[in-house]
Order: C-alpha cells, then structure tokens, then sequence
C-alpha cells in the first residue's frame, strides 16, 4: 500500500467528491424535472405499481387459453402439456367437441399456480398452440392455497399483453380475494 | 418573572431546535442517501393524498414505534433495560444546551445572550454530556442478558474512550487559541479580522484540529465508518433486544449526537454565529463598503447563520456516512489511538509555538 494510500484522507475526500458530484448533479436534475421538464431524471428508479418498465416480449407470464374462432377452446386434450409439466400443475379432463370435425375439447383445465414453475414447456409441447404465456399479468396472489388455482373459463377469459407487455386483461381475482 | 420567561425561552428555543433537527434527519438522511444513489427514497406516506417528498415518514415511523410489542427479555435487567434508551436520549438532548445560537440580544432593557445554559466552562460540558451518552448504551448492552448486546456495549465503551481522548486533545489548540472554555467566548473570538480581512474561524487557525475533530466527532456519533457498536453485518449490537420506541430512541440518540458534533464543529471552527464582517450595528466591509442595519436584525441574521451552518454540516456528515464503509474495529482503536492522539498532541505544540512566535502578548 503506498504511503498516500495509508493516510486515507486523500482516498476519502476523493470519494466525498464523487457521491457529493452524484448528490448535486441529481438534486438539479430533480429541480429540472420539478420546474417542468419531464425528460430530466434524476433517478433511475421506476415506480412499480403506478409505472411499468416495458417487458420483453418473450416474457413467461400468467397462461391463458387459447380460442377458436367460435368461442371454444383450441385445446383438444391430447394432454401433452400435462405429461411434459415438470411440476405436475395441470389437471385437464376431456371431452366430445360438439364440432365433429374436432374430436376432443378440454372440459377442465385446471392449473395450479402455486405449483407452476413457469418453465414455458406447456407451451413449447402444446401442438395445436391452445396455451400461451403472453398475458403480462405477474401479479396474482392469494391469502391461500385454493385461491392460486386457475379453472378453464379464468383462463380462457384471458387477453394476450400489448405492446411494452402491458396486461390488457384485468388481473384473476381469486375467490378468497374478494371483499 | 421576566428572567424565568427569558430563560425559559432559551431552554424551549434550543430544546425544539434540537428536537425537530434530530427528528427530521431521519427523512434527510433517507433522502440524501437516495439522491447521491441516484434513488428517489421514502415517498410512500401520505395524509389526504399529500405526499410532500416523504416528509410525513418520521411521522409514520414514529406511529408504527410507539403500536409495537415492547418486547422484554426473560433474563434482562428490567430497570436498566428500561432505563438504558433514556440516558442515551437525555444525554444527547442536553448536550447542546452550552452552544451558542446567536450573539446577545436586548429584551426588555437586559442583554440576553443567545444560548441555553451560559457556563465558563460550556466546551467540557458538551463532550462529557456526549461521553455520558456511552453509559445508555453500555448499560442496554449489559442488562440485554445478550452476548452480541455486551459485545456491543463493550465497543461503544472503547470507541467513546477513544474518541473522547482525541476530542479532547484536538480542542486543546482551539481553546489555547481563542483563551477560553466558554463556548461563547470562543465564538466572538472567532469575529476578529486575520490581516484586515480574513475571518479568524478557527477551521483558519486551526485546520490541522478541524480535521481531527471532525473524524474523532463523527466517532462520538457511533455512525459508521465507526459503527462497531452496531455493526449490522458482524453482531447487531446493543440494540439487538430492543423494539418499539425503546429501539427508535437509540437511533435518535443517534442522531441527536449528530446534530450535537454538526453544533459544535460549527461553534469551535465555522465561526458559530458570526456573519463574515457584520458587526454589531450592520456590515462593515475591508474595502470601506458599510451597512448599517439594526441590533434586531443584526441578531435574526447570526441565528440564522448559525442554523445554516449546523444545516450544512449535518449534509456533510450524512455525505461522509454514506460514502465511507466501515472501519474495522481494530482500524478504528488504531486510527484513533496511534493517528488521532499523536497528531492532536503535535497540534497543540505546533499551536504552542506558533503563539509563542506570532500571538498576543
């Protein structure tokens, strides 16, 4: 260590130099924004639930199901995501489509969140791309185990994200959640 | 009756100025630290909507101290663990009382000086109130029935000796320079004109004492870098049984102390409540330039000079306390012991000599 360096008055008053440059550049630049110009920050924070940051678009988010065109699931219970979930979350039953074109339709699709691991290989498996982990929604919880399962309809009910990955359907509230 | 009110006065003066310093700290130094981290900081707390920067914090930080579980240890000393955040608390609080806020004032045909408690000896009176502070802390260390809370104590006690050794010696130039332990004394010495123009503060006179007793200050405060006696990250310290308010109180001890060392940096080396070149009846400039101006508000510009100062000191302190990592124990009984002592006793003679050759008669 040289001699300067063991003195350490040098090395603190560098370093209250620099935080006290970080503390006056971003007081001005918080004036700045104060008076009236937006584009001037002088943190880098974002503040959650009133901003967003944008999401990337490969972002795994809540699952929904995908629909026909005629309001059905296209999900036709093959249960390949089911065998392929490494978590064991997904619960389908199926049964007849009323179409007789498309054999099966799921009757259940039960996933159990509080299990789910979100590794997206439901929906790399899934053959006729019926689930999809585009919502944008991340912020679902619940006071109890129950409340963190997810039936078809809520599924279904689902919207993919917008642009920047904001959610355009409204967060599930589970039924414990209610007031 | 009138004397009573006067003194009154003062006491409530300085008592409230104190109080509510130390309590907003708690929201400058969240929002210093956030804006030198390029953070926004605490601004979640409001009333009615109003958010006003997080000033509403304290407030709700001292709501939520005073609803928790005061929690008792099976083993603690009750009465000492009771009593301990107390002393801290008291100590701190009265140790400002001999600082001087202003210069006299006429009231009601009296010349009242500016200053809580007017005392010979003002300058021991701060720092043994400051020393007395370590016997809260020692005290909740003790009677916690906690080795972590007794280590903590134990590092308080040693920290404070030796930072009081260094304070002590570092002062000596000072009051050697300006011939006397009253704090008011010292600072209208600091009124008086270095060659015609250059105010004699004691940070001219004396710059070698101004950085020791800054760094053995700032040790006095237990804020890091010399917060072993805390030392969230090794053993968390005295405290560590406390809850609630009990626990708030130490903190604010804290604090307190803070503003106590910002006080008393500002009255032994920032020249207290001395204006460069105001006088008595308005400025009078080296150049020749004079305002005159009246006693009334000669006096609210010292006070307010004197609250500047204290202000910008304690944005100084906070930027050290958030800029310097913590020494390690060891680092801080060196640095105290074998830096601080030997270069405050070389100050004195340095200061002996110099007076010697170039002082008054």
């Amino acid at each position: 260590m040289k001699p300067v360096q063991r003195v350490y008055l040098r090395e603190v008053v560098a370093g209250l130099a620099l935080t006290a440059r970080h503390f006056f550049a971003n007081l001005g630049r918080h004036l700045v924004h104060a008076l009236g110009r937006k584009k001037s920050r002088g943190a880098v924070t974002i503040q959650y639930p009133e901003e967003r940051r944008p999401y990337a678009p490969r972002l795994r988010s809540l699952h929904r199901l995908v629909r026909r065109e005629d309001g059905s699931p296209r999900c036709v219970a093959c249960m390949m995501c089911e065998t392929v979930c490494p978590a064991h979350c997904i619960y389908i039953v199926a049964g007849e489509h009323p179409n007789p074109e498309i054999e099966k339709v799921c009757e259940e699709f039960t996933i159990d969140l509080g299990k789910c691991v979100f590794c997206g290989y439901c929906v790399e498996a899934c053959p006729e791309d019926a689930i999809r982990m585009d919502t944008g929604i991340l912020e679902f919880s619940s006071y109890s185990r129950g409340g963190m399962i997810y039936t078809r309809e809520m599924l279904l009910a689902l919207e993919p994200a917008g642009p920047d990955g904001t959610p355009r359907s409204p967060v599930p509230i589970p039924a414990d959640r209610r007031p | 009756m009138t004397d009573v009110g006067i003194a009154f006065g003062r006491v409530l003066f300085v008592m409230l100025f104190v109080l509510n310093l130390g309590g907003l700290l708690t929201w400058v130094e969240r929002k210093q630290s956030a804006i030198m981290q390029d953070r926004i900081g605490a601004n979640r707390a409001s009333i009615l909507g109003l958010r006003l920067w997080g000033l509403f914090h304290p407030l709700a930080d001292a709501i939520k101290m005073l609803t928790k579980e005061e929690f008792y240890p099976a083993r603690a000393d009750r009465v000492l663990f009771s009593l301990a955040p107390f002393v801290s608390v008291f100590c701190a609080l009265v140790a400002f009382a001999s600082i001087p806020f202003g210069d006299t004032l006429p009231i009601a045909g009296r010349e009242v000086p500016l200053q809580a408690l007017t005392f010979n000896v003002g300058l021991l009176y701060v720092f043994a109130m400051l020393s007395l502070g370590v016997y809260g802390v020692m005290m909740a260390g003790w009677s916690s029935a906690n080795n972590y809370a007794l280590l903590g104590g134990q590092r308080a006690a040693a920290l404070m000796i030796t930072a009081e050794v260094a304070i002590g010696a570092s002062i000596v130039g000072v009051v050697m320079v300006y011939g006397s332990l009253n704090l008011m004394d010292i600072v209208r010495g600091q009124g008086a004109l270095l060659g015609g123009w250059l105010p004699m503060w004691g940070i001219v006179t004396q710059p070698l004492a101004f950085v020791l007793f800054l760094t053995a200050g700032i040790a006095a405060t237990k804020r890091i870098p010399f917060d072993m006696p805390e030392g969230e990250s090794e053993i968390i310290g005295y405290f560590v049984e406390y809850s609630g308010m009990k626990f708030g109180l130490f903190v604010m001890a804290d604090l307190l102390e803070t503003v106590v060392i910002a006080g008393m940096t500002v009255s032994l080396f920032l020249g207290g409540w001395q204006v460069p070149y105001l006088g008595h009846d308005g400025f009078a400039f080296p150049w020749g330039a004079a305002v005159p101006l009246s006693p009334l508000l000669v006096a609210l510009i010292q006070v307010a000079a004197f609250m500047l100062k204290v202000v910008v000191m304690i944005w100084f302190l906070m930027l050290i306390r958030w800029t310097l990592p913590r020494f390690r124990y060891d680092q801080a009984m060196r640095l105290g012991w074998i830096g601080l002592f030997p270069l405050s006793i070389a100050n004195i003679v340095l200061t002996g000599g110099a007076l010697l050759l170039w002082g008054p008669r």
